[in-house]
């Protein structure tokens, strides 16, 4: 039985990581979960300084899922390559995807010239899709020609491949998965947060600071699965699914429809061993249907 | 260490209004010190974030924790349906907890930043005095903490009970003097105690409170300002959850 998944010459023992920005770098939940039995750890964004986020609270659960604004704080690249990235070091056996964010073109491509030659690293998430900065982010994802530009523009900088990561927040999602490909892109990621807001009616208030978050968990599963099923019918370049992803059900799902790898996120916040309780639960699914190689799952429902 | 495991509830007690009471059987106490938290999770699966609730008193021996919570809403109106034998999936204990200093100590609790004092009052070596402010004569837990503390003042918001108005009122009313001063409460009454605790030269431990996600240091949501850069982001914000919440006063911005 064969688990293991290759994206742009980059191979994984398995398909499943966990999504940027609810995992840290793994230190954290490395207290629960072997990070060495993840397909790949996808670090938190990372930009070119320190970023300090949005102001608090920035946390408001809704059902079936949750609202985030935490606004990409992260300590910058310097820190992350000294700390991060040589705590990963102790982990060969898994995958090291750096999520990148950046407020500018200039920004994007700072955070991709200090990675260049950084061996742990092997392969980036350019993050064009967080709702939650005002400039940058996912200003660079609402616009298909944004979109091959920056990809393109990255694409000449980079020396590991790039995944570009999508937001669901537009209106046809397949467009902007073919102008990441026509940028260069090696994968897509799909999907980033879907906006939304909750007010609390006793304070007549916006429960968030920043008024609006990212939508993520169970309840926009659905959305996400739809939106992989598109993209994998519309490039011909990987896919990481991602969106509400809890179960070794919702796993396999985004696998039948197209994704070569899937992300889990929000789940580690009800379930601190989601990703391998997800895995695990993906195997034995596999030796049920005796699915010799997991690949041979990947997009077969049409 | 932190354990993520079933805890079976031992007992479940309402104490006041929209006030609960859980012993819970569970392997995190051997791990617990005072000021601590534990993340409770919904047995229905549409809350799917963890309730960070604080730890009142652990007993080693006996295997248990005691968590003291207001209802406020959904979540923690489930917990207070439960009933001894149900079980619940906890994580803990998470977070720092308070030091344990020498000397002449005093307890600070607000509303439903009482319980958290009580497991620290009990600890404590040095002379304790408990502080303790509710909205009404409902004085919850103030029994355990006349067992716990040489000495108990009172303050309400309606002045049934002991100084009207703030703890703070209360311990200037009472001209009360120590070495370090522990403090659980709303963020204004943290202030309020900081400020005193300042004028009087005494240390001063804050517990902090924010809205969390994971509870262990990787989300980024329960941030608070912090006057010096963090080590984790380099910015000036600090993670409730993993470098709190318990802070020095002077640490944070108030």
């Amino acid at each position: 039985m064969n688990t293991k998944v290759t994206i742009a010459g980059v191979e994984f023992q398995n398909p499943i990581m966990e999504a940027s920005g609810t995992f840290g770098s793994g230190m954290e939940y490395g207290e629960f979960v072997d990070l060495n039995r993840l397909g790949a750890v996808v670090t938190k964004g990372v930009a070119n300084v320190p970023w300090p986020g949005n102001p608090t609270p920035r946390i408001a659960e809704v059902s079936s899922g949750m609202l985030n604004a935490i606004g990409l704080q992260n300590p910058g690249v310097e820190v992350f390559c000294n700390r991060d990235l040589k705590f990963l070091e102790n982990y060969k056996d898994t995958r090291v995807l750096v999520n990148v964010c950046g407020h500018s073109a200039e920004e994007y491509i700072e955070v991709v010239d200090r990675l260049a030659d950084e061996s742990r690293v092997d392969m980036l998430e350019i993050n064009i899709s967080c709702p939650n900065v005002k400039e940058g982010g996912i200003a660079f994802g609402q616009d298909p020609k944004a979109v091959e530009e920056i990809t393109r523009l990255v694409k000449k900088h980079a020396k590991q491949p790039i995944v570009m990561k999508l937001s669901p927040n537009v209106t046809d999602i397949k467009v902007m998965a073919k102008a990441a490909e026509a940028g260069g892109a090696d994968a897509i990621s799909l999907i980033n947060t879907l906006t939304g807001m909750k007010i609390d009616v006793e304070r007549q208030n916006f429960v968030l600071a920043n008024k609006t978050g990212g939508m993520s968990g169970p309840a926009v599963h659905p959305i996400a699965v739809r939106m992989v099923y598109e993209c994998a019918n519309a490039v011909n370049i990987p896919i990481i699914g991602m969106g509400g992803v809890s179960t070794w059900e919702d796993a396999v799902e985004m696998m039948l429809a197209g994704a070569t790898a899937v992300s889990v996120g929000t789940a580690n916040f009800f379930n601190p061993t989601a990703t391998v309780d997800i895995l695990d639960g993906m195997i034995d699914y596999m030796k049920r249907k005796k699915i010799d190689n997991i690949t041979d799952i990947v997009g077969i429902v049409k | 260490m932190k354990v993520k495991e079933t805890a079976q509830i031992v007992a479940s007690d309402k104490l006041a209004e929209n006030i609960y009471s859980m012993l819970l059987a569970t392997t995190a106490s051997q791990y617990a010190v005072p000021g601590q938290f534990i993340n409770i999770y919904c047995n229905d699966g549409s809350k799917i974030l963890p309730r960070p609730i604080s730890i009142c008193e652990i007993d080693k021996e006996l295997g248990t924790l005691r968590v003291v919570y207001r209802v406020v809403g959904k979540g923690t109106a489930e917990f207070s349906n439960l009933k001894p034998g149900d079980t619940v999936e906890i994580l803990g204990p998470l977070g720092n907890g308070f030091p344990l200093e020498e000397g002449k100590a005093i307890v600070v609790g607000g509303g439903i930043g009482v319980p958290p004092m009580l497991e620290l009052a009990k600890e404590l070596t040095g002379d304790v005095t408990a502080v303790l402010g509710y909205r009404t004569d409902d004085l919850f837990l103030a029994d355990n903490f006349i067992d716990a503390a040489a000495e108990v003042v009172f303050a309400t918001d309606d002045g049934s009970v002991g100084v009207h108005g703030t703890v703070v009122d209360a311990m200037k009313e009472n001209d009360l003097r120590a070495d370090v001063i522990y403090a659980c409460g709303p963020k204004p009454m943290l202030k309020g105690v900081a400020e005193y605790a300042d004028s009087i030269g005494a240390k001063c431990y804050v517990s902090m409170e924010e809205r969390m996600a994971c509870g262990v240091g990787a989300c980024l949501g329960c941030v608070c300002q912090s006057k010096e850069v963090d080590n984790h982001s380099h910015v000036n914000n600090k993670r409730v959850c993993k470098d709190g919440p318990v802070f020095l006063s002077t640490e944070v911005v108030l």
